[in-house]
């Protein structure tokens, strides 16, 4: 069984050993290391294409998990005060959001901002004082939506999960002692759920950096990194996509290291 | 009294408010809109204009390849990965030693929340021309294709997705009572009838949470059919994006997305109904 576990592990991280190793070719050819280079790296971080690409993805990511934090957190705080029957409709509309595939996620936000860019758009223009009216249109704002939708429900359920085993003692104690319901959040809610609220922020930030299929959809003329890489991978396997592989891979390995450390932070002590 | 009342009322609306707002206007009503788009016609143009018909859902057949591919790749890659994990989480659980067993579980998960893209990529590299079939030219094997087969999108899926399928696995054998194998065992119970009377049955929770979250997942897997089935292995992933920003039939395609959406919750509701029959244990949650 050792053997059997072994060679699943070496499975697992053979084919990323390889992409890594050929990152640093020095060579043209994928099938022989000629030697160590970090030319590749050069070659992908002067390509301008790849580093728009690269700072869209941080920008989109940035915001819609910090977006999906703050109204993630505010919902399970809300969450855990409302009736059992609104509780199960909003847990069902979240899980609905983590479940339904991202392909339909992706083609049903199209669908519905294109209906609404048509009757907003118009309208915008006909109220419009001078020629130049604002346009509603796919690209941050879509993509950043879209993320963050799923992202959201994630950190909903992650705070939630930790509020559930808040010690209740203390936060009535706190009031007991006449702390306002602020200094109670400040003071005894809020340090108990942060290393949840910065795993949920930063899972949450993984999975927009990484997301192709949605922002396949609602990108419009907008490139995120997934998107980019995907077009070149179309175009052929070259050592600079290896390089650019690596990069995400190693960022996103440290996002989640980090993640899984939030989590696991003990109750700070009195 | 009533003022504080209020008061809260009003704290509880502003928490849940813009959660609400994001959930009404990215999920709920996206959802009505392909639902109407759905039972629409396609103009022209291309898109979408108004109507009350049924044709498109009866059109489904025409993309009957895609549905057969997933409907069949699903559930066997599903079955692959199960095959895969189950000693892996048994290994991980019960056998491996106590100061390896965060690491080893860390690196199971470690793969899973990277990029499914990157991941996917490695794999068209060790697959593809330069990849494994250069290393069997170098020995001899010449023309042996590997990437764009129904077999490496399998490889694909199984790889993309074994570690969502021991996660679950290792946490219900891992809550297992121990007591429960040494009472078997004194009882004169052979391993085998242990492992199949005692482990095997208290996994199943585990077993159907990572099988049913796989299925679902590879309903809607777009990536891995792509890139490693190179144009020859359909899902009904492509099918959708073909439709959406290649031939612009957004009612066909809303259709099959609708249908996509019921098939997961099926597999969902089936899912659940085995596991609580099976074990009438609760089913493990991951999150």
């Amino acid at each position: 069984m050792r053997a059997f576990v072994i060679a699943v592990f070496a499975f697992l991280y053979l084919p990323i050993a390889l992409v890594v190793l050929f990152s640093f070719n020095a060579g043209h050819h994928a099938s022989e290391f000629t030697g160590f280079s970090v030319q590749w790296y050069g070659k992908a971080l002067a390509n301008p294409f790849l580093v728009e690409a690269l700072k869209n993805s941080l920008f989109i990511a940035t915001t819609s998990a910090s977006l999906a934090a703050l109204c993630g957190t505010a919902a399970a705080l809300g969450l855990a005060r409302v009736s059992v029957r609104t509780r199960a409709v909003f847990d069902a509309l979240l899980g609905a959001a983590i479940v339904v595939p991202g392909v339909v996620i992706g083609i049903s936000t199209l669908v519905a901002l294109v209906q609404l860019f048509g009757v907003v758009n118009p309208f915008l223009a006909s109220i419009w004082p001078d020629d130049q009216p604002p346009r509603l249109a796919l690209g941050y704002g879509s993509i950043i939506a879209a993320h963050g939708l799923f992202s959201m429900a994630l950190v909903t359920m992650i705070v939630g999960t930790r509020l559930g085993s808040l010690d209740r003692n203390l936060v009535e104690a706190s009031s007991d002692l006449y702390a306002t319901p602020l200094t109670t959040f400040r003071s005894i809610v809020l340090p108990q759920i942060l290393p949840a609220v910065v795993a949920g922020f930063l899972l949450a930030f993984t999975f927009s950096f990484d997301d192709f299929i949605v922002a396949f959809f609602v990108a419009g003329a907008q490139t995120t990194l997934p998107i980019y890489v995907f077009a070149s991978i179309r175009r052929g396997v070259t050592p600079e996509i290896n390089a650019i592989a690596t990069i995400v891979l190693v960022a996103s390995v440290l996002l989640v290291v980090l993640a899984q450390w939030q989590l696991r932070q003990r109750k700070p002590s009195n | 009294m009533h003022g504080s009342r209020l008061r809260k009322n009003l704290l509880t609306a502003m928490l849940l408010g813009p959660a609400t707002a994001w959930l009404v206007v990215f999920l709920v009503l996206p959802f009505i809109a392909i639902a109407v788009f759905s039972v629409g016609e396609r103009a022209p143009e291309g898109g979408y204009q108004a109507a009350f018909t049924f044709a498109q859902y009866a059109n489904l057949p025409a993309r009957a390849t895609a549905f057969w591919n997933t409907m069949v790749l699903a559930p066997v890659g599903a079955l692959a990965c199960l095959l895969v994990a189950y000693p892996v989480a048994y290994y991980l659980a019960l056998k491996a030693p106590q100061r390896w067993r965060l690491i080893l579980l860390a690196l199971v998960v470690i793969p899973f929340w990277t990029s499914l893209l990157m991941r996917t990529y490695a794999w068209m590299y060790v697959l593809g021309g330069r990849g494994i079939p250069a290393l069997l030219a170098f020995v001899g094997i010449e023309d042996v294709r590997l990437i764009n087969t129904p077999g490496a999108v399998l490889l694909g899926i199984v790889y993309g997705y074994l570690p969502l399928m021991i996660l679950p696995i290792y946490v219900s054998l891992e809550r297992l009572d121990r007591r429960l194998l040494e009472a078997s065992a004194d009882l004169g119970a052979t391993p085998i009838s242990t492992f199949l009377g005692v482990t095997l049955k208290l996994s199943l929770p585990g077993v159907m949470t990572g099988f049913s979250l796989v299925m679902i997942l590879l309903l809607g897997e777009y990536l891995i059919p792509t890139l490693l089935g190179g144009g020859k292995v359909f899902f009904i992933g492509n099918a959708l994006v073909d439709l959406f920003l290649q031939s612009r039939n957004w009612p066909f395609g809303s259709a099959i997305a609708i249908t996509l959406v019921l098939v997961s919750v099926v597999v969902l509701i089936a899912a659940n109904r085995i596991s609580t029959r099976v074990s009438g244990a609760r089913r493990v949650d991951l999150i």
